[in-house]
């Protein structure tokens, strides 16, 4: 276990073994984003009320919950890279940072083009919507921040305190709709108790958000990759690794 | 583990469990004007101001929607079940308006009492099912060959 931990640490361990990782998550992911997609487009029944605008949350919802635990991951790696120093959460940290944002802007999107019929309104300053685009700053902020230094180390420093420090945002959005009064309905898949969403649309939700959670994993290991060859252009390694190929 | 690393843990800790807190006290100073509405109840009991636009959020009162025959005006009553008010919107309803659903109503309150409203927004609920399910919950079947839709 712990041999293990410290090979991640190790830039040309890890090249080689995310390389393995995305062989296998690629066709995973790519298979359930298309049954979860036809699934909930085209099999699942419409709402009784909304009609088939609802379908959007086979979207939005995701999104929404991959945004939300892909900064705990940002954070997460922000805290190792404080206490251990290690390179490789910096990588981490600053790889899934435009991958969250991205994820957190679809929410928001899909959420405005729903909220438009549905509510009437693309936009309202409720506690939700607003949480989330503080979500959607926080992880531009990090990005931004992470190219301001010219330093890396130093970069990787101050953008770690700024996810641990905005890491206190993620259980406002999550409880937001039940501590204030708010527009956004509450929470409609419960862990506890029965659902309040039909069981034949419950399931190609679940499915999409399982496909959500390999595509922010496959983008997230990508991205590192991308970061390490940028890194170690010049290192033995690589130069060993191009030359077998 | 190493003195400086579990110094560092502690400092990190620290920074997270001080912040939540900070912005933890900021929120629950703020959360009157973080709650998006007022209930009819404190607007009833004059909580809300009457100076300035708010928004009033609650449910439709079942049959107390009246549409105008001339103009796009319509009044309905907005309860939480404790108390209600009295709503006058002239312009386009959402989709999802109907009586027993929730809605969220922005604009003033003249002197009697009612809400002059500017924007009328429906509020979903979280309950998401198929037409059939709905109508076996209502105790009818849905009707065969055309597709239910609100």
């Amino acid at each position: 276990m712990w041999t293990f931990i410290h090979k991640l640490g190790s830039p040309p361990w890890f090249f080689g073994f995310s390389g393995t990782l995305v062989r296998w998550l690629l066709p995973v992911t790519v298979t359930l984003l298309l049954v979860g997609a036809v699934w909930g487009l085209l099999v699942a029944p419409p709402d009784f009320r909304q009609g088939n605008s609802y379908r959007i949350i086979y979207i939005h919802v995701p999104a929404a919950v991959v945004a939300l635990a892909g900064y705990y991951v940002m954070a997460f790696a922000g805290a190792v890279s404080l206490i251990w120093r290690i390179k490789m959460a910096d990588v981490t940290m600053r790889a899934a940072a435009p991958v969250g944002a991205v994820l957190t802007a679809i929410a928001l999107v899909t959420g405005a083009i729903w909220g438009k019929p549905t509510w009437g309104a693309w936009w309202v300053w409720d506690a939700r919507i607003t949480s989330m685009l503080i979500l959607l700053f926080l992880y531009l902020g990090v990005v931004a921040l992470f190219e301001a230094y010219e330093n890396k180390t130093a970069a990787a420093r101050a953008c770690a305190v700024l996810s641990l420090v905005g890491m206190v945002n993620i259980p406002i959005i999550y409880k937001s709709v039940d501590w204030w009064y708010s527009l956004h309905q509450p929470a409609s898949i419960k862990f506890t108790g029965e659902s309040a969403i039909d069981s034949s649309m419950l399931y190609p939700l679940l499915l999409m958000i399982l496909a959500f959670y390999c595509l922010f994993a496959l983008t997230l290991l990508l991205n590192m990759r991308a970061e390490l060859l940028w890194n170690h252009r010049d290192s033995g390694w690589l130069k060993q690794l191009v030359g077998d190929i | 583990m190493h003195p400086v690393r579990k110094q560092r843990l502690i400092l990190v800790s620290l920074m997270v469990v001080l912040s939540s807190a900070a912005i933890g006290l900021v929120a629950f100073a703020l959360r009157d004007n973080i709650n998006l509405f007022y209930p009819p109840a404190d607007v009833v009991a004059g909580k809300a101001p009457t100076d300035r636009s708010i928004r009033l959020g609650g449910m439709v009162v079942e049959g107390s929607i009246e549409r105008s025959e001339t103009d796009l005006d319509t009044t309905f009553w907005v309860t939480d079940y404790e108390a209600s008010v009295p709503v006058r919107f002239s312009g386009i309803l959402p989709d999802l308006f109907a009586e027993g659903e929730g809605v969220v109503a922005e604009g003033t309150l003249d002197e009697s009492g009612m809400l002059l409203a500017t924007q009328v927004l429906a509020k979903h609920d979280e309950n998401y099912m198929p037409p059939e399910v709905a109508a076996a919950l209502e105790g009818k079947t849905a009707p065969q060959g055309q597709p239910v839709l609100p």
